[in-house]
């Protein structure tokens, strides 16, 4: 069993989250103290790809990626490198499909931070910047870390608008999901099974570990609560 | 060591305008909640903004709305304590008290006055616990002491004792008025507790709808109370709106009353007196009253009084339980000595 596939899905989904994390926390910090009015717009746009079939999501893509279109052109005839049909070209569909889910999580996390502790921070001086990374975030934290979890793993199940943009190229562009479908549609049902298996480790694994920090983090709070 | 304000500020329907001018002293602005004593402590410290005015402490200006200044929360070394007492609560004590003191450049002086308020403040055995085990006091005391290792130029406490059970606060209110008399730069304190504004305060700022109504020496404004606002919330609870008979006599509506006041009544609206000042036996001010309800306090009686023959409604008479005991009729002779009763007005601004 070739394990492209497998270190593929990895890779894209490991990248994708990462860039996530800090895109997700950075509109879901500034969206939170925005106004209601560009508050509601801008959260009904970064909703979307959540609601948006797979399909949209790769046809919108291609539509800017594509060859052909104005930024895909662009960055061929300036770098020549094309946008679609490569492995890295699922980390864009991937990026616009998780997005929603670390924005929203880590917006009520936010949302429920106590704007006291940023005030009592900045009248004894702490700036701005330490008063985000070290009183925010810890505070934040869970929040944070389930829709990292979450993105995580809904990255590895990116199947519609990644075959779309990157296609299905055996040891090129292969992911769990678009091999488990290939192998389906030409009746390779053994090998597919296997894949499916994976899957399902993953899946469990990724599981567990949220339910795990969750029960540690629970331990903590009540410790620190126990006077 | 100062403070003066001028500030106004629309919030919806609400419309905030404070002036205030304090020296090296204890401020309190006693108000109903809603009053926006609590806005204007943050309009100092810098979280909120004024729409207009100038803010200045020390002889630094703050705010200026005329010309464009406006520091940062941080540059305006204001220690602003939140009755939540907003501990950082992934840090423990001693974390906490050092993010207080980052202001300090020099690690070892940093470390040096650390210690030293951990002292004062009776923290050194408390330093490896977290904010959610401590009780209400101890986390009081950790909230004051991070404030005043980064060396404030002003103190603002909103609401410092009602987080905590009312048994604590006496005790905890001694150790903090040892606190703000150390402190010897002006502190300005939002509460609603007459009693402790009393007790903690040199003067006293009462708020209603957005503005300083009364100002002046505690003992002044709990003596001369000048609106009913200001009446209420120092405790008075006998108002009535009146009417004019001459230069010193007004018949008090409510109670359907004639009352001879020791002050001219000039423009006055209303005439109060506190329910504890009221005497048995006859004097000025004597009446003859009906005891409509007599309701019990832990230690005192409250007892519900109506002038015979009046057709108005009854006014509290507190005496403590012994007295009432041997007093107890239902009808008795009651008096207002001199200078028991004040005349009050809506404050012309508000109007």
């Amino acid at each position: 069993m070739d394990l492209f596939p497998l270190w593929n899905s990895l890779r894209i989904a490991g990248i994708s989250t990462f860039v996530i994390f800090f895109i997700g926390i950075f509109a879901a910090y500034y969206i939170a103290k925005a106004p209601r009015l560009i508050k509601g717009v801008l959260d009904v746009i970064l909703t979307l790809p959540l609601v948006l079939p797979p399909t949209v999501v790769g046809y919108l893509l291609l539509r800017v990626l594509g060859p052909k279109r104005t930024v895909g052109a662009w960055f061929f005839s300036v770098f020549g490198i094309k946008l679609t049909m490569t492995w890295w070209s699922a980390i864009f569909a991937t990026i616009v499909v998780i997005f929603p889910l670390m924005y929203r999580t880590a917006r009520g996390a936010f949302e429920s931070f106590d704007e006291t502790l940023a005030y009592s921070g900045q009248s004894i001086g702490l700036s701005n910047t330490y008063i985000f990374w070290r009183i925010r975030m810890p505070y934040c934290r869970q929040g944070i870390l389930a829709g990292t979890v979450l993105a995580f793993a809904r990255a590895l199940g990116e199947y519609g608008a990644t075959s779309m943009i990157a296609g299905y190229t055996p040891g090129r562009t292969a992911t769990i999901s678009t091999t488990v479908y290939q192998l389906w549609r030409t009746n390779d049902d053994n090998l597919a099974f296997r894949w499916v298996l994976v899957n399902l480790v993953i899946s469990f694994v990724v599981l567990l570990a949220v339910n795990m920090l969750e029960k540690n983090a629970g331990k903590t709070s009540r410790r620190k609560g126990a006077a | 060591m100062s403070l003066f304000m001028d500030i106004e500020k629309r919030l919806g329907n609400f419309r905030l305008k404070v002036q205030l001018d304090v020296g090296n002293e204890i401020v309190s602005l006693l108000g109903a909640s809603g009053c926006g004593k609590s806005i204007t402590l943050k309009c100092i410290a810098g979280i909120e903004r004024p729409d207009k005015g100038k803010i200045v402490v020390d002889g630094i200006t703050l705010f200026d709305s005329e010309r464009g200044i406006n520091l940062t929360p941080q540059q305006r070394r204001a220690g602003l304590m939140f009755q939540s007492y907003a501990l950082f609560p992934n840090m423990t004590v001693l974390q906490n008290i050092r993010t207080g003191a980052k202001r300090e450049r020099d690690p070892a002086r940093q470390e040096e006055n650390v210690k030293a308020f951990m002292n004062s403040f009776h923290l050194t055995e408390l330093a490896n616990h977290y904010p959610a085990q401590l009780s209400g006091g101890q986390q009081q005391r950790t909230a004051l002491a991070r404030i005043l290792v980064s060396s404030p130029h002003i103190l603002l406490l909103d609401e410092p004792f009602s987080a905590l059970d009312s048994h604590l606060r006496f005790r905890l209110e001694q150790q903090v008025r040892e606190v703000l008399r150390s402190f010897g730069k002006t502190v300005v304190l939002v509460s609603h507790d007459r009693d402790e504004v009393f007790r903690l305060s040199d003067q006293i700022a009462v708020m209603n709808q957005g503005m300083v109504e009364t100002f002046g020496p505690k003992e002044t404004v709990f003596s001369n109370p000048a609106t009913p606002t200001a009446a209420l919330l120092t405790g008075c609870k006998n108002i009535s709106p009146i009417e004019k008979i001459d230069d010193f006599h007004v018949r008090a509506l409510d109670w359907d009353l004639v009352l001879a006041t020791d002050t001219l009544v000039g423009s006055a609206q209303y005439v109060g007196f506190r329910m504890h000042d009221i005497c048995s036996g006859s004097g000025p001010n004597a009446f003859t009253c009906q005891v409509v309800e007599e309701i019990k306090n832990p230690f005192s009686y409250t007892i519900m009084l109506k002038p015979v023959g009046s057709q108005g409604i009854p006014f509290g008479w507190e005496i403590d339980q012994q007295t009432w005991h041997k007093l107890r009729a239902n009808q008795v002779e009651i008096h207002l000595p001199p200078g028991t009763t004040v005349l009050l007005r809506e404050n012309i601004a508000s109007e």
